[in-house]
């Protein structure tokens, strides 16, 4: 499971010679650790005129989270971030002074540096002319980040239905995209809507009393899941089929959580599922659905149980399981699906497993708004390559092209993806809800 | 102990008030749950498994079920039958590999094959005394990783030339080594004062009771057809963790049936057959026991300690007795003393045997469990052995080892114990749901060494 290629390129002679014979060279990403500065240096938050007084109080928010925050660019910073805010811009003609100073400093971010867009949404009834500066932000910001170097990523604040730039979950967005918690999430614009959402009061652990219930949580990315949400405060339990018993208990014990052994696929696992959450921890607050199987084969060799068994876990268990929990009440839900870049763009040998995870696409979109009625949210991450056990059984060319097929130039690890989780699934983004946020590096595929 | 008055407050109607608010100043110990592993025949899976690593699994899976991680429990007891000397302090050591706070007292403890039972009553004890507020109590053994001594003759002489102060006098006592002595002792079950094996052991009693062939195979058949069952209805997704990749029992065969079983050669009492008319062998290898690894754990508590952590309770530990037999001078059957522990413990709680809803009587041998019944059935036996007025009674079938047992689960010597408990606690809570009644279970665990152990637990 470990880049070897990306090591190798980090480190002593290797790393010379790739220098000099122009190979790429992925960044060894900066990821979260309690207690680390929020950007590796300095915040640049520059705007258009219209948006100057948006910039003002963004730039207010991050100087209160104790960081050295400029408003001109200056030559001798090495940046952290760069913030540009173009929620009011009205007219393309009115951005270009903002992004071309935004060109100017591109070259002197630190390597792990961020860039962050905060724009608004284009919407039904704007104006051509406000719609296609809105939209002209996403192909923007997209363009940017396939730019960027040295580990650094670009990524945008998507305010929706009157969202203020300081509401707490464009906040708290701001916040993920600028800190190493979405080292490997690159080129994602995220739709923030106004919410019911809440500001941690350590931002460390926003998860503090909530109790979580992570899916396929015996190893690979449903461990990290596990665990990530258990640094950030959360009481997990720890769902896997019985079969997987033996590494289900080993992440229980890791994260100081209980295991339920319960094959997602049974008529009551729902109910199950909250029963166990209430009884034994008092509450339900987090689910994410992160249980799923690869059964890959050529739509035209495919056998009906190599079907029929990748929709019956990927997909209809999560549509039963927010079912039964949707008919209990439970309120101020917050529901994360695993969806997959595979879901989005297609794969060759996946028509089965596209089908699911697409379908989870649709689904979270189409639950957000229940949930969303008893004070909870349904989003879904869509992973790109991650380097677990099941990506390293994938024959070594093909996974070495798979790795670099992205802006990092390297495959995600499953922490990048629990991150995303994590922040998702936090009383503070209770502003996002029905969206998709790729964990890919940037992949070339899709969008 | 056994003077005791049987406490008026166990009969069916008043349990609950006299459990909650016992005028003797003991509390209740209840059954939270368990664990084990899934147990392996000999030489298979678990074939480098040390008993420690087996029995820190058990733990480890129990840990993670009820989020004990860091936890200081007030005991940890358990033990093995077959035991490295390395292994003094088993337990301990399972409990320091554990995710259980370090601070969490242990102890080994051996009572042959009731070891796992016998370690259930020490921690209700200690419970019910208020001693401790929780503990866990089971047990492992594995014969894959039996110890393997050395003859006497090479012990000593090993022994003498270590304590030796010179060369010559080390040299002196090492040539004391023949040949012979350099075969090593491989572990054996048999009985010490009888040098016959369990299995002779049983025939005997097999022989005695005229026990038929075919009513063992009938036993053997029903063990793996209902362990497959329970098993396939996911009754174990809450008692079992999988282990080095087993997920099941793999002694056992849902698809054995009479006809296989019948074509099985006996392996027990063939001496018998040769020196007596009367006695076709009768015991084979598909109605005894076979030798298995594995370990199993189950979690006890004060209401109180359950309550405060959101923990559930399946099943309160009413009471336990055990009992020893005389089958050195032949006069009772080396497997035959939960015959004799019953009566009295159903004496002492005021009980019959139709008071219960479930009866999980270890599968030693098919001919065990039904020695066991046919003797409790016979009102001549009762009055002379046991000194009861007539029969103890008799047990529906249906009620008797209803998920299985160790015929089709295995034997893992000190593993059994914990498994029957913790399945029979979860069969108590469940009919309890059902029915909104009390139900009650009676374990019976038999033993070498003329041995047995015996309990009754009671819904919560």
């Amino acid at each position: 499971m470990t880049d070897t290629y990306t090591k190798a390129v980090n480190s002593g002679f290797t790393k010379t010679l790739a220098t000099k014979l122009g190979l790429p060279r992925p960044a060894v990403l900066r990821r979260f650790r309690a207690g680390d500065p929020l950007t590796v240096g300095p915040v640049l938050v520059l705007s258009d005129d219209a948006s100057r007084s948006d910039a003002d109080t963004l730039a207010t928010t991050l100087l209160g989270w104790d960081l050295d925050v400029r408003r001109e660019p200056t030559d001798d910073a090495r940046w952290g971030a760069v913030v540009l805010v173009l929620t009011n811009a009205a007219r393309p003609t009115e951005v270009s002074e903002a992004v071309l100073e935004l060109g100017s400093v591109l070259r002197r971010l630190a390597p792990n540096g961020r860039v962050v867009t905060v724009s608004r949404a284009a919407a039904d009834g704007d104006a051509p002319e406000l719609a296609a500066t809105r939209n002209g932000v996403d192909g923007f910001l997209r363009s940017v980040a396939k730019e960027l170097r040295y580990g650094t990523t670009g990524n945008g604040v998507l305010l929706t239905d009157g969202a203020a730039v300081d509401a707490p979950s464009a906040l708290a967005t701001v916040r993920f995209f600028l800190s190493a918690r979405s080292a490997y999430v690159d080129g994602q614009l995220l739709a923030v809507g106004p919410g019911d959402a809440e500001l941690p009061a350590d931002w460390d652990h926003p998860l503090t009393g909530k109790v979580a219930v992570v899916t396929g949580a015996a190893r690979g990315i449903g461990a990290a899941i596990a665990r990530t949400l258990a640094r950030d405060g959360a009481t997990v339990v720890c769902v896997d089929v019985p079969a997987a018993g033996e590494g289900l208990a080993r992440t229980a014990n890791a994260v100081g959580g209980t295991t339920l052994q319960l094959d997602v696929t049974a008529e009551d696992a729902g109910t199950r599922i909250l029963e166990h959450a209430r009884t034994r921890h008092g509450r339900l607050d987090i689910v994410v659905h992160n249980a799923g199987i690869l059964r890959d084969k050529l739509l035209a060799n495919m056998k009906p149980a190599q079907w029929d068994a990748v929709i019956a876990v990927n997909l209809a268990a999560q549509l039963r399981i927010n079912a039964q929990l949707l008919e209990a009440g439970v309120e101020g839900l917050h529901v994360v699906s695993l969806a997959s870049t595979s879901g989005i763009a297609g794969n060759k040998g996946q028509a089965n497993y596209g089908f699911s995870k697409a379908g989870v696409i649709g689904h979270t979109r189409a639950t957000a708004p229940l949930v969303a009625a008893h004070g909870g949210t349904a989003n879904a991450v869509a992973p790109g390559f991650i380097e677990t056990e099941m990506t390293s059984s994938i024959p070594f060319a093909t996974r070495e092209v798979a790795r670099r097929l992205s802006s990092l130039q390297q495959g995600g690890q499953p922490v990048d993806v629990a991150e995303a989780i994590a922040f998702l699934a936090s009383p503070a983004a209770a502003g996002v809800n029905g969206q998709v946020l790729r964990v890919c590096g940037q992949n070339l595929v899709g969008r | 102990m056994a003077t005791r008055k049987p406490s008026a407050g166990t009969s069916r109607s008043t349990t609950r008030t006299a459990s909650t608010a016992p005028a003797d100043g003991v509390r209740d110990a209840v059954i939270v749950g368990g664990n084990r592993i899934p147990f392996s025949r000999a030489g298979k899976k678990y074939a480098d498994a040390s008993n420690q690593e087996m029995f820190t699994a058990a733990l480890e899976g129990l840990v993670a079920r009820f989020g004990l991680q860091g936890e200081r429990l007030g005991e940890v007891v358990g033990g093995a039958v077959l035991k490295h000397s390395r292994d003094f302090n088993l337990v301990r050591e399972s409990v320091l590999g554990s995710s259980l706070s370090p601070a969490t007292p242990a102890f080994d403890l051996q009572q042959a094959c009731a070891t796992g039972l016998e370690a259930a009553i020490t921690v209700a004890n200690k419970i019910r005394l208020g001693q401790i507020s929780a503990g866990v109590a089971g047990g492992t053994d594995t014969v894959s990783d039996a110890p393997v001594a050395v003859s006497e003759g090479l012990r000593r002489a090993l022994l003498d030339a270590s304590h030796a102060k010179t060369l010559p006098a080390r040299l002196k006592a090492l040539s004391r080594v023949r040949p012979s002595d350099l075969k090593p002792l491989t572990p054996a079950t048999d009985e010490p004062r009888t040098g016959l094996s369990m299995g002779e052991h049983q025939a005997i009693t097999t022989a005695r009771w005229g026990i038929t062939r075919e009513a063992q195979d009938e036993v053997a058949l029903a063990s793996h057809t209902r362990l497959a069952a329970a098993w396939e209805s996911g009754f174990f997704d809450d008692l079992v963790t999988p282990f080095r990749g087993l997920v099941r029992d793999d002694n056992l065969r849902p698809d054995t049936s009479l006809e296989k079983l019948a074509s099985l050669k006996p392996v027990f009492g063939k001496s018998l057959a040769t020196s007596s008319d009367a006695a076709e062998p009768t015991m084979t290898a598909g109605n005894s026991t076979p030798l298995t690894d594995g370990a199993s754990t189950v979690l006890l508590a004060s209401r109180e300690w359950a309550a405060s952590r959101d923990l559930p309770v399946l099943a309160r530990f009413v009471d336990a007795e055990t009992a020893a037999v005389d089958f050195v001078h032949g006069r009772e059957g080396l497997l035959m003393a939960p015959v004799h522990a019953v009566p009295r413990l159903l004496a002492r709680n005021g009980l019959t045997l139709a008071d219960f809803d479930f009866v999980e009587i270890h599968e030693a041998f098919a001919a065990t469990l039904l020695t066991t019944l046919k003797a409790w059935e016979d009102a001549e036996y009762c009055k002379a052995e046991l000194g009861l007025d007539g029969a103890l009674g008799s047990i529906d079938p249906d009620r008797i080892n209803v998920n299985g047992s160790s015929l089709a689960a295995g034997h893992p010597f000190a593993a059994t114990g914990g498994r029957i408990l913790a399945t029979a606690a979860k069969l108590v809570a469940a009919k309890a749901a059902e029915t909104g009644e009390p139900a009650r279970a009676l374990v019976s665990v038999c033993a070498a060494g003329g041995l047995g152990a015996t309990a009754i637990i009671e819904s919560a």
